[in-house]
């Protein structure tokens, strides 16, 4: 297992945003992880790479518990995460940027070779040809990509991606779902936060659901599908629940 | 499109070859000429006009340039804002002068006691307070400032308020009271060279990507792994240690210590607009902002009208600055011809 959470809560003051999640992450699959916005998934992934500290339970990672530790150290040890909210380092070139994830990394580098991960990333998010350009001038879809890329030039053994489709247009999804199959197949596990249900089922191995900060349902995308739990979740959105049930027929 | 499997299997034999990253090192050395040419030509100007009033202005302007770089490391790079920089400046010089006025020692020995006074100062001051972020880290900066003045003055082996005094005699070491101005402003010149080279080799390196990485984004730097606690103390014990040095060059220079030209907070805010005016976060701008702000204070001070609001025209000049040319001189220019980033470093 490369992480486990073992009964993970978090409260901020009286609201309960995590209440004991508890789940085993296999090597080499991709988790996509499912729910209503402020279901707490954002929440989760803080929780799992350092932003905050969970107030209950246990994170184990690699088999080291890391419950209590800073970003920058479960950046060291190999996790590396993409932002729902883009940060990128506006005025930096987008090289710059991914050489920087290189070289604070997992692997460390030094800058000249984190300047070649950095093109080789570079040109495999598609963004080479904006190397030179500052980050804060790309648009929303390129700065997905280079958050993406920063995370990869990290070489991490898990990735958390935070909706990372969101707001890109179907070309753009198509791509970013490709170069997210993609990383699988290097090895990478996968944690992926996704609200376009198509792209989600499709392309993970197992589901986890959330909704008010409990999980509700696990399991792969066909059962998650069909889970009266799962569906009544989304049923304050109506909308959404239909679209998950013919999503998921079709896919 | 082709898969990105393939892609990026291409890019892996092709696309980083040696000539490629030789290219980026060739251009960024480039960055280095303007500032040392400045540095170099201030220096050897005196020589040239051979009057000594100009080595004492020009002494003023390389103290500045230097205070300014060194603040920028802190300002520009790591994107905290400290008003109360002066006090490592007048801590180093007081330590320095203690050194060489009551115990005898030389300037060579004293000046890196002033430094790293300086410097021991920034670290613990580092664990304290660079938690803080933003106005509230700028504020107890000032704090610093006011409470270290409070404390030197209250201190008896300093001299308390009065101060301390350099026997008119120690001169004779150095060949003379002339001699030793003449020296001061060589020394200071290669002190500024060399904080320039510094500052330059920060600018350049991996510690230096990281401090730039938690100016823009201090919470994302982090997730990507800068440690940013420890990087922010080292930026802060950097941008200390040559004030420090510097003070005590200064204050043997002028002979006397009082606690309230040593800790003068006008000094901290006037190398904050220095560094704002010619660009912070570049190589180049403090010295730009340093020869641009002393020439326009040398213009202030001799017309009767500006001569006592040179502070109020400095706090308008950085009004103007932050709120129209944020980027200040060298970064506007940058940001106008990008075809001369490699020399405006
Ligand atoms: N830093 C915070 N302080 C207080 N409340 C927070 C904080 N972060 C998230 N929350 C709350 O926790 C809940 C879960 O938020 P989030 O994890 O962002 O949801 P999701 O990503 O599933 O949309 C929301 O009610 C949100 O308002
Ligand atoms: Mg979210």
């Amino acid at each position: 297992m490369i992480l486990q959470l073992e009964g993970v809560s978090k409260n901020f003051g009286g609201l309960r945003a995590l209440s004991d999640v508890t789940f085993d992450l296999p090597e080499g699959q991709i988790l996509g992880l499912i729910g209503p916005n402020g279901a707490g998934k954002t929440t989760l992934f803080n929780s799992i790479s350092g932003v905050y500290t969970p107030t209950e339970g246990r994170v184990i990672f690699r088999g080291q518990d890391v419950t209590r530790n800073k970003p920058y150290e479960m950046a060291k040890l190999g996790m590396a995460r993409t932002h729902q909210i883009v940060r990128p380092l506006n005025e930096l070139t987008v090289r710059e940027n991914v050489i920087a994830g290189s070289c604070f990394g997992r692997e460390g580098h030094g800058l000249k070779a984190a300047g070649k991960i950095a093109d080789e990333v570079l040109e495999f998010v598609g963004l080479a040809p904006r190397s030179d350009q500052l980050a804060g001038s790309l648009n929303v879809g390129q700065k997905k990509r280079l958050e993406m890329a920063r995370a990869l030039a990290a070489r991490p053994y898990l990735l958390l991606l935070d909706e990372v489709l969101a707001g890109l247009n179907p070309s753009e999804i198509g791509h970013m779902v490709d170069i997210v199959r993609s990383i699988r197949d290097q090895g990478v596990t996968i944690i992926m936060i996704e609200h376009v249900m198509k792209a989600v089922m499709s392309v993970s191995d197992r589901l986890l659901v959330l909704d008010y900060g409990s999980q509700i349902a696990e399991g792969t995308p066909h059962d998650v599908a069909n889970d009266p739990k799962v569906i009544e979740a989304y049923l304050g959105d109506p909308d959404l629940a239909l679209r998950l049930m013919r999503d998921e027929t079709r896919a | 499109m082709s898969s990105p499997n393939d892609t990026q299997l291409a890019a892996t034999d092709t696309k980083t070859g040696l000539s490629a990253v030789l290219a980026q090192n060739a251009g960024s050395f480039v960055g280095l000429i303007l500032p040392v040419a400045i540095i170099l030509a201030l220096t050897i100007w005196p020589t040239i006009t051979g009057k000594d009033i100009t080595r004492e202005s020009i002494f003023t302007i390389m103290l500045s340039i230097a205070l300014a770089s060194s603040l920028n490391i802190l300002l520009g790079y790591t994107g905290y804002v400290s008003f109360g920089h002066v006090v490592f400046f007048g801590l180093g010089g007081y330590v320095g002068f203690y050194l060489m006025a009551v115990q005898g020692w030389s300037l060579w020995l004293a000046m890196p006691m002033g430094g790293l006074a300086a410097g021991l100062l920034a670290f613990l001051l580092g664990k304290a307070i660079l938690r803080l972020r933003g106005g509230y880290f700028a504020l107890a900066t000032i704090g610093v400032n006011e409470a270290m003045r409070a404390f030197i003055n209250n201190f008896k082996p300093f001299g308390g308020p009065v101060g301390m005094t350099l026997n008119f005699q120690v001169y004779k070491d150095y060949g003379g009271a002339a001699r030793a101005l003449s020296l001061a402003f060589y020394i200071l010149a290669a002190l500024t060279l060399l904080i320039v080279i510094i500052s330059y080799l920060v600018r350049t390196s991996k510690f230096g990507l990281g401090l730039l990485a938690i100016r823009e984004d201090e919470d994302a730097a982090e997730v990507m792994g800068v440690v940013a606690p420890s990087a922010k103390t080292w930026a802060y014990v950097l941008s200390a240690i040559l004030p420090g040095i510097i003070g005590v060059l200064f204050f043997f220079k002028n002979g006397s210590i009082e606690p309230v030209p040593a800790f003068r907070l006008n000094f901290s805010i006037e190398m904050i607009v220095m560094v704002m005016l010619g660009g912070q976060g570049t190589v180049l701008g403090p010295i730009i902002g340093g020869v641009g702000y002393q020439s326009l204070r040398g213009f202030l001070l001799t017309s009767p009208l500006f001569k006592n609001i040179q502070l109020a025209v400095a706090g308008a000049l950085l009004l103007v600055i932050v709120l129209f040319v944020p980027a200040g001189l060298v970064g506007w220019l940058r940001n106008r011809f990008p075809a001369l980033r490699r020399v405006l470093q």
